[in-house]
């Protein structure tokens, strides 16, 4: 096995990824407009009068909500990160390709190149269209590569969860029952929708082990407050989720390797 | 270990929990043979397939396909070997010619090679036509066509097919089988696995027949079948007399393709080795005797009678799934 080798199989892997979502293009233009549309747009400008900026803090609940309309992008496309090879897996195309004299981990490094990629691009149009609407980010763009880097990293753990599951479930019907039961309660259960200081108290009690508040707490002072607010913040992120990625991680490989083996 | 040998088994076992899908298999498959495992769904077909294709791990014993261990050499294994999947293992959104330019990545085929083995291969499961239709699009035959261009891809040595044409009209089926006729005649061994006895009898050399994770029995279906006592000609005599039986018995037994004579009622049951000496003879001597033929009955063994012989049971479902071309 060679770097060079290693390389043409990652490439020709990550490109079929990108070739089945141009071909749904429907499905496509679903993952990339669902989020803001119904989360950004119609949440945000619904709340916008009834969002108390005593409790918010900001005059534009939109600003407040870009973090974790954000936020939520990176959980359901990590969440469902491995159903593309959960199919594989059940009509037999991921035997085909494990026939095939590739190392184990270049089919789930182009998972992870393609998920990543699309959700820094779909990150990206999300805070363009706050833009829109008034959200300017006060870190400027090197708080948004920030940004970019603090969902990169959430990522990664919640794609490992995901493959993890798909490479564990008996159907793809248990996949998406167990998917609606983790992906809501995350968000609800969150900062994503009200501050921390607005919840009753055994939400946040919840909400604090939570490792999504912890990310949404880095992400918000990014756009809203600025450098200072930020960086503990991010630091302390940052902390957390090295730790949530290694127990993922670690899950992701041994749930592989009872399939594979 | 000869070098006439493809593939090696000693002693194969694999447990699932407490299931015991196959058990303390043993056999060898030589270079060039058709080799079919066959057997009902359940038997340890598939599960041995699997093994030799390093997509599972024995849980004991050890196989080894072109000289390489399938557990300690597996990527070796990978690279010598094509395979073709029991379902259609195809991404619905891919055209044909992408399916085949992406597994020459995985094998890490340079683009010159990989385009002119792609083309040869389109032309050979005629599908060149329809290379660059998205495979939603494909028939059942044609997703199978695609599916053994994808596993001759590598350029194998070796090839597996699992069920291959489980579920094909009988047109497609028919190509299929030549296709891997002319395979065999260009020196590639093959293993496959059917349910299909008819398919067994017509395409392997040789076979396995595969029940409750044993291996029942090992030989070419001829051999198989004549295993089984040759082939049996049944007479009924019109009015018979016990003595007429005998004298037609006594007549028969001195010839020497004659095996056994069995005698019930009115009808003789005679085991003979050929059809072209015994009828002939049989119907002579019978007139000879005055006894008169009232009807004959020619019954030569088919597979289906040697998996009953060995597995004690028939083997059910003959081509029950049709899909349309």
């Amino acid at each position: 096995m060679t770097t060079q080798h290693y390389r043409q199989e990652v490439l020709a892997l990550t490109m079929r990824w990108v070739r089945r979502l141009s071909r749904e293009k429907f499905s496509m233009l679903f993952t990339l407009v669902q989020p803001m549309l119904f989360w950004l747009i119609f949440f945000g400008n619904l709340f916008q009068h009834a969002a108390d900026t005593q409790v918010f803090q900001v005059e534009n609940y939109m600003s407040f909500l870009a973090a974790g309309v954000v936020i939520m992008t990176v959980l359901n496309n990590g969440l469902s990160g491995g159903v593309d090879l959960l199919f594989d897996k059940e009509n037999g195309f991921l035997e085909r390709l494990m026939a095939t004299p590739i190392h184990r981990t270049s089919i789930i490094l182009s998972r992870y190149l393609f998920v990543i990629t699309i959700t820094s691009l779909q990150i990206l149009v999300i805070l363009a269209v706050a833009f829109l609407f008034g959200v300017t980010p006060e870190t400027g763009l090197l708080g948004v590569a920030v940004i970019l880097f603090i969902g990169m990293l959430f990522g990664i753990g919640l794609t490992a969860i995901s493959l993890a599951l798909a490479f564990s479930v008996k159907s793809h019907g248990d996949f998406f029952s167990v998917l609606g039961f983790l992906s809501l309660p995350m968000i609800f259960l969150s900062s994503a929708l009200v501050p921390l200081a607005a919840m009753p108290g055994w939400m946040r009690a919840v909400a604090f082990l939570n490792p999504m508040t912890w990310v949404i707490e880095a992400v918000r002072p990014l756009i809203i407050s600025g450098w200072a607010a930020a960086l503990p913040q991010v630091a302390i992120a940052i902390g957390i989720l090295v730790v949530f990625d290694a127990i993922c991680l670690y899950g992701g490989a041994q749930a592989f390797r009872r399939a594979i083996g | 270990m000869s070098s006439s040998l493809a593939i090696e088994v000693t002693g194969l076992g694999k447990t699932y929990g407490t299931l015991r899908a196959i058990e303390d298999l043993s056999f060898t498959i030589t270079k060039g043979e058709v080799f079919g495992l066959l057997g009902p769904n359940g038997a340890g077909k598939s599960t041995t397939l699997r093994i030799l294709i390093t997509l599972l791990r024995p849980t004991t014993g050890r196989a080894t396909v072109l000289g390489h261990d399938v557990v300690q050499d597996a990527a070796k294994v990978r690279g010598l070997i094509g395979y073709v999947p029991q379902e259609r293992a195809i991404d619905r959104f891919l055209t044909g010619r992408e399916h085949l330019v992406l597994l020459g990545h995985l094998y890490h085929l340079p683009k010159l090679e990989a385009q002119e083995r792609i083309k040869n291969l389109l032309k050979l499961v005629e599908l060149e036509d329809h290379a660059d239709r998205i495979a939603k699009t494909y028939s059942g035959g044609m997703k199978r066509k695609l599916d053994i261009a994808c596993g001759l891809l590598p350029n194998p040595q070796l090839l597996f097919l699992d069920e291959p044409t489980l579920g094909l009209d009988v047109q497609s089926r028919l190509r299929i089988w030549d296709y891997i006729r002319g395979l065999r005649d260009q020196g590639i061994t093959i293993v496959m696995t059917t349910n299909y006895l008819e398919e067994a009898d017509l395409l392997c050399d040789r076979l396995a027949i595969f029940d409750e994770g044993h291996i029942r029995v090992i030989g070419s279906p001829k051999e198989l079948k004549a295993g089984l006592g040759g082939d049996s000609l049944s007479l009924t005599i019109h009015n018979a007399r016990p003595d007429m039986l005998e004298r037609l018995s006594a007549g028969l037994k001195p010839l020497p393709f004659i095996r056994e004579t069995r005698t019930k009622d009115n009808v003789i049951h005679v085991k003979v080795d050929s059809p072209e000496k015994s009828l002939p003879a049989v119907l002579e001597i019978a007139s000879r005797v005055d006894c008169q033929v009232e009807t004959i009955e020619y019954h030569r063994p088919r597979l289906d009678d040697v998996f009953v012989a060995y597995t004690g049971h028939a083997m059910k479902g003959e081509f029950p799934e049709v899909e349309s071309e």
